[in-house]
């Protein structure tokens, strides 16, 4: 199920996700005080390019990291395989990719 | 019912990385979503974040947290077993990363409520 | 040891698998206790008494030929060294053909797929040299040496392959024990297979499907760790992708 290519690509995608996995948490503990509201979330990140590049690159990392696990588990847990099991990959990274893209674009432009 | 052969703490690891990353990955589309109410319907975004003032979805927070920071600490683990000499002492850092992961989200939790 | 004698014989229930390819089902036996008894000494005491028709596998009965593993009360184990006493539940034993194998017949099950990925991973020394060349030497304190050794004594008993969930998950996957001879035959400065081996270890049924579970290096009987192996063949693969080894 997982080549040297998808194996390199999913730790790559890990190590990449590492740290912005720890500012994610750390800026979530810190948001939560006091409750979350649009204009608290939005005041932060509309037309920042350090938290679009952030959330960007978190959204690509983690659309590979994410479809490259949800295929192991496929393949192992309910026996998914051949083109099913690449076309799940696929569908998994381009819902993920697509619908990340959108939502980091709603958050940070102006 | 968990077989004899899969009764050991690292098998636990295991399933516990491989669960909350499957939690995540279908949690992923559902927080998108509502993000990007920000640009579609501003109002309705704030509907749906006076939600998270419920008890019962701090809770649910709390567990997403969890399972977050399970996924990290316990990946953090993993790379470290696969690209760094071999650490005879797995079983400790295992429950070293479930630690963590309960310290952090219960941080969180009590900045939430 | 008279007292111990006269003492009426105090039985077991044993649960053994029965049947072959195309299936089959737990039958009852009782068998009497005995000090130091091994679970393959109750196999072979039912065959011998109960049903001589029971089908099961062994050889050396030392821990040496790896012939004899079977799953024993859900897990995997070499039955000529597994102590009754220490895995009976109340006063019952399961014993179950190799889990990942398929059956021939009762205990008995066919390892032809497992020695396949054992060829498959190229796990199999390639000589440098001929007869007529001076004997390798071989400095048993170098980092490669040291790694190989750690991972050698495997005696083939197919015990870390049916502990493998990932193996269960996926046919194609070789399994630990297979991984963990290449891995040894990487470190090997006399082997010459390197690059072969490589490509067959990153494959698609290659190393990079472990999730270190550790389910392997649980059960070994001879306590080798293939996670740790595998892990060694996973940072050489990636290396070796790089361009980062030798």
């Amino acid at each position: 199920m997982l080549d040297l290519r998808l194996y390199m690509l999913q730790r790559l995608s890990a190590l990449i996700l590492a740290p912005l996995v720890l500012t994610h948490i750390g800026v979530m503990i810190y948001a939560v005080q006091g409750g979350l509201s649009a204009a608290e979330i939005l005041g932060r990140t509309q037309g920042s390019i350090p938290w679009m590049l952030f959330y960007g690159l978190f959204v690509a990392a983690v659309s590979v990291h994410a479809s490259i696990g949800v295929r192991a588990v496929a393949a192992e847990w309910f026996g998914v395989r051949g083109s099913a099991l690449s076309g799940l990959t696929l569908a998994v990274f381009a819902i993920l990719g697509i619908l990340g893209a959108r939502a980091v674009y709603a958050v940070t432009a102006l | 019912m968990i077989s004899p052969h899969r009764s050991h703490p690292l098998w636990f690891a295991f399933l516990l990385h491989r669960v909350s990353g499957l939690a995540l990955a279908l949690f992923l589309p559902l927080h998108f979503y509502v993000l990007a109410m920000a640009l579609t319907s501003p109002e309705a975004l704030d509907g749906f974040l006076s939600w998270t003032d419920m008890t019962i979805v701090k809770l649910a927070e709390y567990g997403l947290v969890f399972l977050l920071a399970a996924h990290f600490f316990g990946g953090l683990r993993l790379l470290a077993l696969e690209f760094l000499p071999w650490s005879p002492r797995q079983k400790t850092l295992a429950a070293g990363a479930v630690a963590l992961a309960f310290f952090v989200s219960t941080t969180f939790f009590l900045s939430a409520v | 040891m008279a007292a111990e004698t006269d003492k009426p014989e105090k039985m077991m229930d044993v649960s053994v698998w029965r049947g072959g390819p195309d299936g089959g089902a737990f039958e009852s036996f009782k068998a009497p206790q005995q000090e130091s008894q091994t679970i393959l000494d109750v196999v072979t005491y039912i065959q011998q008494n109960e049903d001589p028709s029971l089908a099961y596998r062994f050889a050396c009965r030392v821990g040496m030929c790896g012939s004899c593993a079977m799953m024993v009360n859900g897990q995997p184990r070499w039955t000529c060294r597994t102590h009754v006493q220490k895995v009976l539940k109340d006063n019952k034993l399961v014993i179950a053909p190799l889990r990942n194998l398929p059956v021939i017949r009762d205990l008995a099950t066919d390892m032809t797929v497992f020695f396949d990925k054992w060829t498959a991973a190229e796990a199999s020394f390639t000589p440098t040299k001929t007869r007529h060349d001076p004997m390798a030497p071989i400095n048993p304190e170098t980092p490669e040496r040291l790694a190989a050794s750690e991972a050698i004594e495997c005696i083939n008993c197919a015990v870390c392959y049916a502990a493998c969930d990932a193996v269960a998950g996926n046919e194609d996957y070789l399994g630990p024990a297979a991984l963990n001879r290449a891995w040894t035959l990487v470190n090997d400065v006399r082997d010459g297979g390197h690059e072969s081996r490589m490509d067959a270890v990153s494959a698609a049924g290659g190393c990079h499907n472990c999730h270190s579970m550790g389910n392997c290096a649980q059960f070994c009987p001879n306590e080798l760790n293939p996670t740790a192996s595998i892990a060694g063949l996973k940072r050489a693969t990636v290396k070796a992708a790089l361009g980062l080894r030798k």
